[in-house]
Formats: C-alpha cells, sequence, structure tokens
C-alpha cells in the first residue's frame, strides 16, 4: 500500500509544530486508507530527530543527515526529498506551508509532474468520479481551501497524478499524540551520491533566524484587530486590553497589510491558525479566510460598528459599536469586577 | 554585453469585488466578469528589475504574460515604468491551466525568448495565493530559485545577491545566475507611471488590438514603429506538448466549488453601553473565561 508522507521541518534541531501537526492528521488520513505514515526529516545533527517524531505516531522516518542539509536550501532539499518520494511512492505528499515549505513542494511538484494544492484547510478522504469520462477514483485526497479572494470554497482532486501533494499552514490541524510507547522505525539514508550531483548554486551569506516572539497558537486569550482598527495607534488599546486580561494580540490580513500590525501577528488562511478559550473580534468584518483561522475558537465576541458585518454570524457576543469606545469600558469593568 | 531581464506579471482579478457571476459552471474563474489589476506583488518585482537598470547600464527589461487580450494591459502598464518591451502568451487553449500547465507554457515561451541573465516575479497572485508559478517554472527551466526576495542587493553579470524575508527572520543569498527571484510584497513598491513614457507607449498593441482599429493612418504608425509591438505567442509560436497544457495538461482538478455559508450562532446582540458591557466582563470572570 502506498502511504502518506509528511516533510518534517527542522530548525535548530528542533521539528517545527507544523510538521508535528500534519504528522497527527496523517496518522488519522493512513486510519482510513489503511496505510502508514512516514517521515522525512532532512537537515544537520538529527541525533535525537527519532523522539521528536515518533510520540506523533509516524511508522516510519528516513532520517537524512548532512552538513550540507542545514540550513534548509532548495536545490539540496529538493533532490533528497524527491529522491525518497520517487523510492517510496507514496500516494499522498504533505509539506507545511511556510516559507520553506512553499519554496520545496512546489519544485517537487513540477519535477514529479504531479498536483500540489497550497494552504488547504481541511483534508478529508473521499471518491471522486470524473464528469467527461465518467471514470470512478476511490479514496482520492480531497484538498481544501479558500479560494478566490474566499469567496468561494474549493475541493481539489488530483485523479490521475501521483503522489497528491498539498500544503497546510500552522495551527490548521491539530498536535495529537499516539499511542503511548509508539515507536518509529528509523531509516538512515545516505545522501552523499544524490548531493555529489547537486548544484548548490545558491549559498547562504548571513542568516538572522528570530525567535518567534508572538506566541498566538499557545494563547488562551486572543484580542485581535481588522482593518477597522484603523491605525497603528489603534493596537494599542488592543495591546492594553490584551494586556489586562492576560492575552496576545492578533490580526487580520487587512490591518497587516495596511501597516497596522506585523506578520507575525496575521491569523487566518494565510497567517496562523488559533482555538483559544476566547477570541475578541475588533474591527475585523469576518472574511472566510480570516474565520478559518479562529472559527474553532471556543468563545467569540465580534465589535463592529457594522451589524450586518458576517464575523457577528459566528460570535457568541456581537457588540454593536465603536471599538474605540467599546474596548476602554471593557477594560474598566473587567479590572473593576476581576478584583 | 547586454543585461536581459524577464520579468512575469499576471492580470489579477480585483478579488476585493467579486460579483455573483464570478465563477463558470465548470469551477474555472470568470475573469471577463471582474476587474483586472497588476498583480501587487508583480510590481514589486517589475520595481526591482527597474532597480537593476538604473544601476547596470544597457539592461532590458522583458514582460511575460499570459492571460486573454486584454491582459496586453499589464504589458503596457510595464512599459509606462521603463520596461522595454513585452510579450503576451495568449492561446484559448491554455485556458483553465493550473500552476502546473502554466508554469510549463511560461517555461516554453521563456526558452524561446532565451538569451536571460535573471528571472523575476512577484511571490504569489493574489487571485490563488499558491506561490507555486516562480519554482515551478525555475524546475522547468533548471534554473537555480530564490523564493521570498525582500530586495536584490546586488546584481552583475552571472551573479546575484538578495535578501529574503522569511517568516521569523532575513537571509541573505548569493547565486549564480541565470536564477529566478520571485520578490515579496515587503520589497519597494513600484514606481509610478513616468509620463514620457506614457506617451511614447500609449499606443502599443498586440496584432489582435491593431485589427480592431479603423483608423488607417494610426494603424500605419504603429506598424511603423517597432517599439510599439507587444509580441503575441499562441501555441503555435512556442514548442508545447498539447497535453501538457489548459485543463487536460492539469494534475489538480476542481471537485466542487461551494458557496461560502456562515452556520448561522445565535449570536447575543449587545450595544456599547455601559451597563451591557459591565454585564458582559462579569459573566466571562464567573465562567472563568478570564482572569
Amino acid at each position: 500500500m502506498n502511504n502518506i508522507c509528511v516533510y518534517c521541518e527542522i530548525e535548530e534541531g528542533k521539528v517545527s509544530d507544523v510538521s508535528l501537526e500534519l504528522i497527527s492528521k496523517a496518522v488519522k488520513l493512513a486510519g482510513e486508507l489503511k496505510c502508514e505514515v512516514e517521515a522525512v526529516a532532512i537537515g544537520s545533527g538529527l541525533n535525537n530527530i527519532e523522539q521528536q517524531i515518533s510520540p506523533y505516531g509516524a511508522n516510519i522516518i528516513h532520517s537524512v543527515d548532512d552538513k550540507r542539509l542545514y540550513p534548509y536550501t532548495t536545490l539540496p532539499h529538493s533532490a533528497v526529498f524527491e529522491n525518497i518520494i520517487r523510492e517510496n511512492k507514496p500516494q499522498i505528499v504533505l509539506v507545511g506551508a511556510t516559507s520553506v515549505g512553499r519554496d520545496l513542494a512546489p519544485r517537487i511538484a513540477s519535477s514529479l509532474k504531479c498536483g500540489l494544492t497550497a494552504d488547504c484547510t481541511d483534508l478529508v478522504i473521499g471518491d471522486y468520479t470524473d464528469p467527461k469520462s465518467g471514470h470512478e477514483y476511490k479514496n482520492l485526497l480531497y484538498q481544501i481551501r479558500p479560494a478566490f479572494g474566499g469567496n468561494i470554497i474549493a475541493t481539489i482532486v488530483n485523479p490521475e497524478t501521483k503522489p497528491q501533494m498539498a500544503t497546510v499552514r500552522e495551527g490548521v490541524m491539530k498536535k495529537e499524540h499516539a499511542a503511548k510507547n509508539f515507536k518509529s522505525t528509523v531509516n538512515i539514508i545516505d545522501p552523499s551520491e544524490i548531493l555529489d550531483k547537486v548544484d548548490f548554486a545558491v549559498k547562504i551569506i548571513e542568516r538572522h533566524i528570530e525567535q518567534r516572539k508572538v506566541n498566538l497558537t499557545g494563547s488562551q486569550i486572543i484580542v485581535a484587530g481588522g482593518f477597522g482598527v484603523g491605525s497603528k495607534e489603534g493596537f494599542e488599546l488592543l495591546n492594553e486590553l490584551a494586556k489586562v486580561v492576560g492575552g496576545e494580540v492578533g490580526a487580520s490580513r487587512a490591518a497587516v497589510d495596511a501597516g497596522y500590525s506585523e506578520h507575525a501577528r496575521q491569523i487566518g488562511q494565510t497567517g496562523v491558525t488559533v482555538r483559544p478559550k476566547l477570541y475578541i473580534a475588533c474591527g475585523i468584518s469576518g472574511a472566510i479566510q480570516h474565520r478559518a483561522g479562529m472559527d474553532g475558537s471556543a468563545q467569540i465576541i465580534s465589535i463592529n460598528t457594522d451589524p450586518e458585518a458576517p464575523i457577528n454570524s459566528i460570535a457568541d457576543v456581537a457588540i454593536i459599536g465603536d471599538l474605540h469606545s467599546v474596548i476602554p469600558k471593557m477594560i474598566k469593568y473587567y479590572k473593576e469586577q476581576s478584583k | 554585453m547586454a543585461f536581459r531581464i524577464i520579468v512575469l506579471a499576471k492580470q489579477v482579478p480585483d478579488t476585493r469585488n467579486v460579483g455573483e457571476d464570478a465563477m463558470k459552471s465548470d469551477g474555472t474563474v470568470n475573469r471577463a466578469a471582474l476587474p483586472a489589476i497588476y498583480n501587487p506583488e508583480d510590481l514589486n518585482a517589475l520595481e526591482q528589475a527597474l532597480q537593476i537598470k538604473d544601476r547596470i547600464l544597457d539592461t532590458e527589461i522583458i514582460i511575460i504574460t499570459m492571460g486573454p487580450p486584454r491582459a496586453a494591459d499589464i504589458i503596457r502598464e510595464s512599459m509606462y515604468r521603463d520596461a522595454d518591451r513585452g510579450y503576451l502568451i495568449t492561446d484559448k487553449r491554455f485556458a483553465g491551466a493550473d500552476t502546473l500547465a502554466t508554469s510549463y507554457v511560461i517555461s516554453k515561451a521563456i526558452e524561446k525568448i532565451g538569451n536571460y541573465d535573471l528571472i523575476i516575479s512577484g511571490r504569489q497572485a493574489i487571485d490563488g495565493d499558491t506561490a507555486q508559478v516562480g519554482p515551478q517554472t525555475a524546475e522547468k527551466l533548471n534554473l537555480p530559485q530564490i523564493t521570498y526576495a525582500e530586495e536584490i542587493i546586488t546584481c552583475e553579470k552571472g551573479k546575484i545577491k538578495v535578501k529574503r524575508r522569511l517568516e521569523r527572520g532575513i537571509e541573505i543569498v548569493e547565486s549564480t545566475l541565470p536564477a529566478l527571484v520571485t520578490v515579496h510584497g515587503s520589497a519597494d513598491p513600484c514606481r509610478p507611471k513616468n509620463s514620457k513614457l506614457f506617451m511614447k507607449y500609449k499606443h502599443a498593441k498586440t496584432q489582435t488590438e491593431l485589427q480592431t482599429i479603423d483608423d488607417d493612418y494610426i494603424n500605419q504608425t504603429i506598424k511603423n514603429k517597432s517599439y510599439l509591438h507587444i509580441d503575441e505567442l499562441s501555441l503555435d509560436d512556442l514548442d508545447c506538448d498539447p497535453e501538457k497544457i489548459g485543463l487536460l495538461g492539469s494534475p489538480t482538478k476542481v471537485k466542487k466549488i461551494d458557496n461560502v455559508v456562515l452556520q448561522g450562532k445565535d449570536s447575543k446582540v449587545i450595544a456599547d453601553k455601559d451597563a451591557d458591557i459591565k454585564h458582559l466582563m462579569n459573566d466571562l470572570i464567573k465562567n472563568h473565561t478570564l482572569g
């Protein structure tokens, strides 16, 4: 049976959350397809990679350790990963929709001449009948994503070509531990033969990667601002509310594009996906791409001057009013009553 | 020796203004029903090319765009900003292409133009947000790729140095040329149209557009001035395998399109009043959502 293959993104020896989330999702899909999950770790100094990956239930870990494979560069990683795909013939390949994954996945899909869907918000197994030929395909991967500025949700399939490739943003899938004491089989691959033929055309001269300052996925309370916040200064008010209630500040794409907030805070299809206990949406109209990143929140409060804003329809409480007037009241009455 | 830059630019529907007739029944986009704009990150890409032209004498910037006949606007818009010329890849047989089939056709056009030092495109287009066509074109041409570029720091024959903008930091990389660079929206915005260039190029036309001009004088004038010619490339001009283009050459199929339906929670609606907000905050504290 052809398996599901997950590319593990590794920064300073640590497997990224999005990769572990994808392994968890792959384990579920593999249960339906009755196949196994293969994790691919490509980098340098991968001694403890098994301890990081096996708790999430990958049956096989392909470990490719070579000094030339860290930090990530396109051509060596795509050569090694493509080789693993050609040898193991997975039916599905999943990659995080990060600046690494979005650099790597299309390069590989092009070389393998297979289909690739970016930024999926859901992955489901199902059947497909070709409308023209009437040919029926069993157990394809439905790659579901908002499309076209979020006005529609598209379900994409790759009936003819394998593997079926998809990228998924961080936080969209849930990271879950597999059964206790789960053991992966580690397959060590010597890349020297492949790398000797690779073109190292691109060389990294300098690299400054910051530790994550913003921890949106780990925060139980999120105060998020949209275009309606109106300015960078307007976000100060959101900062204050977040500080008072012990939360983190997030933003919609419109607010980030307008320069009101930084990209690391972007929530939604092209940012991070969050599931906090409480999500306070301030001046966010609630386009589908934004809702895709927060509609799993346990409770949603929206603050919007427009009673017809789409966000209100998924909010538990919709406050109709100007956030500049509402938020100070929230701060005031929280302080008053929390003592 | 001239330095030749090819810029890949796309005319995109302005997804912020989408009407009801925006989608066709086969699930592809009905571009004719939408206002069309220059894809924003492709403008950032053009600016990077123009900055190289400012620095390297004898730089030629060639625009390639693929789309319906009206996408010739993208080439004119680029010429008003000092691009030298452009090719419009247009053919009904290319329609319905996904990123794989699109990058295949674009790579064939680039091969036809040839002698390039550098290819620059925007990171992604706002109608798809896939960021796939750049890397896939690079792969088809067997070129190194540098994605997420924020600034081309130095560029000379055979060598380029680029600053990349990543999620949590930056990278400065060097590559041999030719290479393909995709430019991130955090790069310098594109310069405005130049009025002299606008006057020079406003009559630039494709062959197809020329046929619609009735005025013989204008028609002849355009024909006589080669800089006013926008080249069109159809399937017949490119060395393409017909099985690798259009819908047929696209491995991804749209199974279905759902309109976005709001599930309609039972929301409690409250006003911006002291009593209401005081009550809400009290509830949130009492049920331990806050504090």
